[in-house]
């Protein structure tokens, strides 16, 4: 029985990294696998195996390194710029249905608190939309607003604004070690 | 120490080391009343609060008066028989407070003062008031309330309390504090680590309605101020958010998002019965009741940009407000439904200021200059200042102005960051 597991968990993963080794052009398809039977097999004992697949496919596709968007001002229209890394995490997700993210919507200072969340949230649900169109079942993910409460930079300027409309992806299985947006 | 026209620094002391809140007034009107309020006979050990100073900063910061420093005066009468009129036409003051403060037993005292009108000589006021030490803040208060109706015709808001937020630098400390209206006697109710905001009073004053926003996301509690004791009012998946309780107090009106999109709810907060008002895929938030409980004020986005609207809950009908600007959001009222304010950009890229809106006429008047992000007006229960929140020198202060522009004052803090100010109501 435990063997089955093992098996079916690296056929997943192989399948995963074959999706993704495309889309990132890698041709370090074959050296990442090699890798992943091992971790696969120690991975498959412990209930950590979403971090180990998500730190595998990061190794194959760096844009799922990539985990914040930005937006422009009092929109919640994904740019055409950002299209790749979510594709690459749509990727990632339809390979690995045992994982979860999370989007935090977020806003720039401008505006009313209130109306800030509201648009945080419609940000997050754009993102959370267009992966779903991409394949990605809507049972792996969430979406939270945090509005203009959790600035990633500080300040009220333009370049500091720029930063802080942004919608983050988080990995779920990850949230043990990083916490959402907790500041203590 | 007399009030004149804009960026008169002057920081009020009287708000005392422990408070965190000070007072620097920017903008009186230029007809002042000119009033003298004689320092307080008092024999005996300093008194812990000072209440002329009391009386006279609450008058000055209401922006229609003129204050008499007390080194300007000639004399510092207590009782009728020390009292010149003649030395007070020379000063060209139209009235004169007078004042004593005697112990009458352990801890308590009473307050006797007098209100004159100078020309006429005649007495406009009279009234002894009671204290232990505790409530000679709220005596001072009282004694600017009764002046303040009586020379106005308004009734006086120095006895209500403000509730706001206070926040550090990096936002990983929340402190919800209530003080006196001029920033005393500070009392921290919440304390977290998440973001706390709208903070909404009941209309007796016992309770707060808020937002806490947690790593799962906004929900909405009901806190009751004396206990401190805290109800979960909304936990619903996505937003719980802007609370405003009915002027009954008995319902909630606020913004879930459980049906994908923003919109306005209404709960009893009696039978939990919730009642869905609003239906659009634009986004509708910030719900502010009419004084007659059977419509809200909202924001919504339906139009494109934010914009001021009101719906019958009697009848759903919905009907757009505000149409000068773009963005006009956060909709409070003024003076039983007259006038309404709000956080207002006139155009795209143009600073965010408070305007306010008379409703019979539809005339907008952006009401802030000096301040920079203007957001959260509340208004003062006698419906004659706005306190709101905005950035100054790189701060989130507090800062006042009149609804009708004439009078400003910021509310810096000593320290920290302050947000979401909610003018509390009447307490009788």
């Amino acid at each position: 029985m435990k063997k089955m597991t093992i098996n079916k968990l690296f056929a997943v993963s192989v399948l995963a990294l074959a999706i993704t080794g495309c889309a990132s052009d890698g041709g370090v398809t074959e050296d990442a696998a090699m890798v992943d039977e091992s971790q696969t097999q120690e991975v498959a004992e412990s209930p950590e195996m979403d971090a180990a697949n998500t730190e595998n496919a990061q190794v194959s596709n760096p844009l799922l390194d990539q985990t914040t968007i930005y937006f422009g001002y009092d929109r919640a229209e994904i740019l055409p710029e950002f299209k790749d890394v979510l594709n690459a995490h749509a990727e990632f997700l339809v390979a690995n249905p045992q994982s979860n993210i999370i989007f935090e919507g977020h806003c720039d200072e401008r505006g009313t608190i209130e109306y800030n969340l509201a648009l945080g949230e419609r940000r997050a649900n754009t993102v959370k939309s267009y992966l779903i169109v991409q394949g990605v079942s809507p049972s792996q993910l969430e979406s939270v607003s945090f509005g203009e409460e959790r600035p990633a930079s500080f300040g009220s300027d333009e370049m500091t604004w720029s930063k802080n409309r942004r919608a983050e992806i988080r990995y779920s299985s990850a949230m043990g070690q990083n916490q959402i947006g907790d500041n203590q | 120490m007399s009030l004149r026209y804009w960026c008169i620094a002057l920081i009020f002391l009287s708000s005392l080391a422990r408070a965190e809140l000070t007072i620097e007034i920017t903008q009186g009107i230029a007809s002042s009343i000119p009033i003298a309020v004689v320092p307080m006979k008092w024999q005996g050990k300093p008194l812990p609060e000072n209440v002329d100073e009391i009386i006279r900063s609450d008058l000055e910061r209401s922006g229609h008066f003129g204050i008499l420093d007390p080194d300007d005066m000639l004399s510092h009468p207590a009782s009728e028989e020390e009292l010149y009129f003649r030395d007070w036409r020379l000063l060209k003051q139209d009235y004169l407070v007078i004042s004593s403060i005697k112990t009458i037993a352990k801890g308590q005292y009473q307050v006797r003062y007098q209100l004159f009108d100078v020309f006429n000589e005649r007495e406009l006021l009279a009234q002894t008031l009671s204290a232990n030490t505790n409530q000679l803040r709220d005596i001072g208060h009282r004694i600017s309330d009764a002046i303040y109706e009586q020379l106005t015709g308004i009734r006086g808001a120095f006895s209500t309390k403000i509730a706001y937020v206070t926040t550090n630098r990096t936002r990983t400390q929340f402190n919800l504090a209530i003080a006196d209206s001029d920033g005393a006697r500070e009392k921290v109710v919440m304390s977290s680590k998440y973001s706390i905001f709208s903070p909404s009073w009941s209309p007796d004053g016992k309770r707060l309605a808020y937002v806490l926003l947690e790593d799962s996301g906004s929900k909405v509690y009901v806190q009751d101020i004396a206990t401190g004791k805290k109800q979960l009012v909304s936990n619903h998946k996505g937003i719980n958010s802007a609370p405003a309780f009915s002027p009954d107090g008995n319902k909630l009106a606020l913004v879930l998002s459980k049906d994908g999109n923003p919109e306005i709810y209404v709960v009893d907060l009696n039978t939990r019965h919730w009642l869905r008002v609003t239906n659009h895929y634009a986004i509708d938030t910030e719900p502010n009741w009419m004084p007659d409980g059977d419509h809200l004020l909202f924001t919504s986005g339906r139009s494109g940009n934010p914009q001021i609207y009101r719906v019958s809950l009697v009848s759903g009908f919905i009907e757009r407000i505000t149409f000068d600007g773009n963005y006009n959001a956060r909709a409070r009222l003024a003076q039983d439904g007259r006038f309404l304010v709000m956080v207002h950009q006139s155009a795209k890229g143009e600073p965010f200021h408070i305007a306010s809106m008379d409703l019979s006429r539809g005339l907008l008047q952006i009401l802030t200059a000096d301040t920079f992000l203007d957001e959260s007006p509340s208004v003062s229960p006698n419906g004659v200042m706005v306190m709101y929140a905005a950035k100054y020198n790189k701060r989130s202060i507090l800062a006042a102005v009149s609804v009708d522009g004439d009078v400003r004052f910021l509310v810096p803090s000593k320290s920290g960051d302050v947000r979401e100010p909610a003018w509390g109501p009447y307490i009788d």
